[in-house]
Formats: structure tokens, sequence, C-alpha cells
């Protein structure tokens, strides 16, 4: 089908990443999941084509300008490669970048954006933490004020390319309970009393690594506090719009690969005398799959269309999210099913697409959540 | 110094070529297309020259249909400074080609075309040598590398079996080869200004060229498809096939 938003210079983004993921990340991504790791160089790469850019200004080394639609292409694409963690790994950066902007200290900012968005460095934004992810409002870690220091003190995990992070964005209490009393914080990895271990034996996303960051006594000056105390966390709130919909976009390009995987399978494969794809079951799987991915696709572009206007669409896009990750749970198994035995071994995308549709499912505001949240946004 | 880089929008090469059902061509609808990979490297090479300082402008000429646009702005977006587009439905031959291209270089007055060796469609590997015949510059084709010392040009070519070095003086011609460079990814900041980059709309008449086809093609047709391979149970039999029935020892 045609799409009504296409615009020459989105075509020719697509086509960049498109280029790029299949040249130079698609043939080694395998390797990487395994090793646990991609080469920085890849961060490096993707900053110069502007891939962290979006909604950062120029002189921070971003594109001047945001666009929902080029955000959108750019984690599709990269969700297409199959193995979930190379994105992960580059994209961690993403939530913390618009932060850093808008509230860091000039001085901090003006230091260290640049370096990020062209990844040169890495930054994660850390809220979650071992008591939990999903209530925000109740986080534990404090901050407290000591002459021209705060001192941090608890711990956050599953903090996405936190082992490799020079820079965080950490939320901690300093004021009463619920969201307002959560301030945020700029910390360094050399920061005193800042330390991490990795999160290891994950179920997927293993390119990319997770951290737990533990401060004791953590000491960082006043002057990284960041925005105005106790409002840290209510500041950002909009940043999750940006980063639900790169995990729609993720979860249309997983699905886009299953399909076309399985698809090119069922053509080849022969069973009971003729093709797969000429059995009727497997192409009732088929006409399933392609409907959700289409269903997917057309939600995903009237929201970056929205966004584009001006929106925020928060109940749309909490929908989007659910409904992508749901979606892409039954094209994961009936592409896996299709590809019987052979999509089992590991190597293939569809093997490691089946294991990462539980981090789509969880991460970046779970099913539950993001239902919970649609429906109080719809107001009831 | 101004470089001149013709470019050509071809079926992309990771496409599978399907012959149409009246063996007239090869069916171009709904397929992929993109630059043709040789003319990435002449890019490239040109926007090279550029940031080094060589050259004081990149041009880039695609002579094809309304679409040919969009590769014209992917040159702009590896870095050519503006484009000129010849807009023509026909398929034309590499004489046609090269003489509006010479028209081109008279009116910009370039001291350098660089031009792919071929373009993988038709793959007639003419087009660079025509023109420089017209323009009665010298050539330096299938370069491997390339180097500019003021009016000279160093090129090394890949010819059969290894590498040949001559120099030419400039105005000159270069045809790109594979290993010349690796192209660089347009990225979004410069796919944006693109945007913006001048690109002068022409039609071969205003060139006056004749572009009336010398050839006739008669039919296109695929390649014969590989038979499948036999298995042999032993040496023996393996050294039976290869003296009796393939006569090869
Ligand atoms: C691979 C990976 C990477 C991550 N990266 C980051 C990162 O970079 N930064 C960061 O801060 N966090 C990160 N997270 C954490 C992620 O945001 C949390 O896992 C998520 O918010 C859920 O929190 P939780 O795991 O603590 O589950 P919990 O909040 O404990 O919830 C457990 C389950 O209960 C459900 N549930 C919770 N409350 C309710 C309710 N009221 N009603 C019904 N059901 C409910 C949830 O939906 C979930 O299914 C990452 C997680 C993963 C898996």
């Amino acid at each position: 089908m045609k799409n009504p938003f296409e615009t020459d210079e989105r075509k020719a983004f697509r086509e960049t990443v498109r280029s790029f993921v299949e040249a130079e990340i698609t043939p080694y991504a395998h390797e990487w999941d395994e090793a646990g790791q991609v080469p920085w160089k890849l961060h490096e790469q993707l900053g110069e084509l502007g891939f962290f850019g979006f909604g950062i200004d120029e002189e921070y080394g971003g594109l001047g300008f945001d666009c929902p639609f080029m955000r959108a292409i750019a984690a599709e694409e990269m969700a297409k490669c199959g193995f979930g963690g190379v994105g992960a790994a580059v994209g961690g950066r993403g939530i913390s970048l618009d932060p850093i902007q808008r509230l860091a200290a000039p001085e901090i900012r003006d230091r260290v954006l640049k370096d990020i968005v062209l990844g040169k460095k890495g930054s994660s934004l850390g809220i979650t933490e071992p008591g939990g992810g999903s209530d925000v409002a109740s986080l534990k870690t404090t901050a407290k004020r000591d002459g021209n220091h705060f001192v941090i003190n608890g711990s956050k995990t599953f903090i996405t390319g936190g082992m490799e992070s020079d820079y965080f964005v950490i939320g901690a209490r300093t004021g009463g309970p619920g969201l307002t009393g959560i301030s945020l914080f700029f910390v360094e990895k050399d920061a005193p009393g800042f330390s991490r271990t990795p999160l290891s034996k994950k179920m997927g996303w293993w390119a990319s690594n997770q951290a737990t960051l533990y401060f004791d006594n953590c000491r960082v000056p006043a002057t990284n506090l960041m925005g105005q105390e106790d409002y840290g966390f209510i500041a950002i709130m909009n940043n999750f719009n940006n980063e639900r919909l790169a995990l729609i976009a993720g979860c249309l390009g997983m699905m886009k690969a299953a399909y076309e995987d399985a698809v090119d399978w069922a053509k080849q494969r022969e069973t009971f005398g003729k093709p797969l794809i000429k059995h009727q079951v497997i192409r009732h799987k088929i006409a399933d799959m392609s409907a959700k991915i289409d269903a997917v696709e057309s939600y995903m572009l009237m929201i970056c269309w929205n966004m584009e206007q001006g929106d925020i669409p928060v109940a749309e896009l909490s929908k989007g999210k659910f409904f992508a990750s749901k979606a892409l749970e039954f094209v994961a198994s009936e592409a896996m099913q299709i590809m019987g035995g052979a999509g089992y071994l590991r190597g293939n995308r569809i093997e490691c697409i089946y294991r990462e549709v539980k981090v789509m499912a969880i991460g970046g505001g779970s099913e539950e959540i993001m239902r919970d949240l649609a429906v109080r946004q719809m107001g009831f | 110094m101004k470089v001149l880089v013709p470019v050509k929008r071809v079926l992309d090469y990771n496409v599978k070529a399907r012959v149409k059902s009246d063996q007239s061509g090869i069916d171009l609808a709904n397929v992929k297309m993109s630059m043709n990979p040789f003319d990435e490297i002449s890019v490239e090479q040109a926007v090279k020259m550029k940031e080094s300082g060589a050259a004081s402008e990149a041009i880039v000429v695609s002579i094809g249909p309304a679409k040919a646009q969009e590769t014209i702005r992917t040159g702009l977006a590896m870095g050519m400074d503006r484009g000129i587009h010849v807009t023509t439905d026909e398929d034309l031959e590499p004489l046609a080609v090269a003489k509006i291209l010479k028209a081109i270089c008279d009116e910009e007055g370039p001291e350098l075309v660089i031009l792919g060796k071929q373009a993988i469609d038709n793959d007639y590997g003419s087009t660079g040598g025509m023109l420089a015949a017209l323009m009665d510059w010298p050539i330096g084709s299938a370069a491997n590398s390339m180097e500019q010392a003021g009016s000279e040009l160093t090129v090394v070519k890949e010819v059969d079996g290894g590498l040949q070095t001559v120099k030419l003086q400039m105005p000159a011609i270069v045809t790109t080869d594979l290993r010349l460079n690796e192209p660089r990814y347009a990225s979004l900041p410069n796919i944006m200004k693109a945007k913006k980059k001048p690109i002068d709309a022409k039609t071969p008449a205003d060139y006056g060229v004749d572009t009336a086809p010398r050839l006739k093609t008669l039919k296109v047709t695929e390649p014969e498809a590989r038979k499948a391979g036999i298995k042999v149970e032993d040496a023996a039999q393996l050294v039976d096939k290869l003296k009796n029935e393939a006569g090869v020892i």
C-alpha cells in the first residue's frame, strides 16, 4: 500500500538506514549477539548518519529538527536485522538525550551532549529499581543536599547500556512521596560512591548490556541537579512518548522480518507433495500475520502524523505499544511455527525475534501499564 | 576545479531482474531502482576531492525519466553541490548520452568528468570512452586509484592480470572501478541539506542532440538455468566422467 505521509526525504532516509543495516549490521548481528556486545564503531557510524540527532540542536551534533516518521523509520529498519540487542545497545542513549539537552546545567550540556549524539560516548537513563519499574512514583533511591553537593543512595537496575555509558541521568527522591518529589541527577561513571555490575544471562537483547547501578553515598555537585528540584520526573514524561513510538516501530520491523523469513521458507519447503505455502492452514497464517502487520503500520503512521502536528497522543501511543507487542507475539509465534525446526536454531532472525517479544511487552511501559494509562487518558 | 559526475538510475543490484513476457526488455514496473553502483563510487570520489580542496564544485548529472531526480538527490545528499537533470523517457544509447554530456561539458567547462566504468543494467561500458573521444580528452578507465597534482592526473587502472599506471593532462575523463573507494551513506543532515540544493531541469532538445537509437533490440532472454549436478560414487567414476563426458582431462 502507498503511504500517504511519504516524502522524498523520508524515503531517502529509509534508504540510507536500510542499506546501512543490510551491509554493516545484519551480516554481523548474530555474532555480536553471541559476543554480548556491538563494536563501539557502530555507535559512531550511526551517530554520523544522524541516528541520534532527532530533536537535538545542531550545535550539539543534532539535526536541528524532529520528525516522528523518521524516528519510526530508524527504529523499524534497525529492528529488521532481527537481533534487537543491537538496536538497544546503540539506542539505549535515546531516552537520556532530551533530558540532558533541556535540563542539564549549560556547563554539563556543552561538555557532554555532542559526544553522546555523535556516538562517541554512551549515556543511559536510570529509573527502574530492583524494587520495581512500573510504579515509578514509589521509587526509593534518595538524594539529600549536603552543602554544594547532593548525596545519592540506592540502586537502579535493567539500565540499558549501563556498563558502557560514561553518563547517567538518574531519578532520585528529593521530596515527599509520589511523582512530584522525584528529581533528576546527572551522574558520571567515576563519581565517588558509584559502581555497577552487569545483568547476565538474559532471555534476549544479548548484544546490549543492562546494568545494576549502585549509589553508596554517591556525591555529585549540586549543579548536577537537572531541572527543578522535585519536578524532574514530571518534566521528562513526554520523553517516554518518543521511546514508545520507537518501540512500536521496533515491533513493526521485527514482525516484518519474521514474516519475510516465514514466507520465503514456505515458498521453498515442500511437504506432502507441495510447497508449504500451498497448504491452506499456512496460507491463513500468512493472511493473519500480514493483516496484523498492516494494522500496526497504519496505526503507527497515524500516531506519527498526530505527533508531527504537535499533539502528544498519549492514549494512542499507549494503545499502539501494547497492540504492537501483542501483534508481534502472534506474528513471531506463527512465523516460528511455519519454519518448524529450522526456525528453532540459533542464528536465525526468527529464533531471536521470538525470544525478544517479551522485552517489547515489558520494557518501556509494560502491556498492563500501557492499557491502564490508555484508559486513564481516555478519561475513565 | 569543477568536477562533473554523470549518474544513472538502474535496477537495484540486489533485485533479481525479470524479463518481460514479450522479451522486449527487463520488467521495471514496481521494482526498486537505485544509483548505478559504479556511479556511487564516482560521486564519492568527487566529494572526496571537494573535501580535500582539490575540487571547487561538484556537479551531478542524470539523463533519465522524472524519477532520476531521486538519483540526483542521492548524489546531492552524498555531498555534490548541484544537479542537472536531463529528462527523457527513452532508454538512451551510450552515444546519445555521450553527446548530451559533451554539450554539458561545453557549457559547464569541467576539468574532470568521473563516470562509472559501466552501468549494471545494459553493461555497455562505452559512455566514458565515447565522451573522451567526442571531447578529445584523455581517459583513465577502470580506475583503481587516482591522484591529482596540479593539472596532471595519475590514474592506476585495473587491466587484465594487473594494474597499469597512466598520467593524464586535465581536462580529462576517468571511469571508476569497484576498488577506487567505498561510497559513504547519505547522512540524515545531508539528506535534509540536499533538499535545498538546486537541480537544473533540461531536455535532450535543449542540447540539440539527436537521440534516435542506432541499435535495435531483437529480444531479451533469461540466461539458461543451471542444471543440477550429480553425485559420483567414487574417485574412479569421477575420473571416468571427467575424461569421457566432460573431456577436461
Ligand atoms: C531488557 C530491558 C531493558 C530495560 N532498560 C531500561 C532502562 O534503560 N532504563 C530503565 O529505567 N528501565 C529499563 N528497563 C526496565 C523496564 O522499564 C521495567 O522492566 C518495566 O517498567 C517493568 O518494571 P518491572 O520489571 O519492575 O516489573 P513490575 O513493575 O514489578 O511489574 C511486574 C508485572 O506486573 C505488572 N503490573 C505492575 N503493576 C500492575 C498493576 N497496577 N496492575 C496490573 N499489572 C501490573 C506489570 O505489567 C508486569 O507485568 C528495562 C527492562 C528490560 C527487560
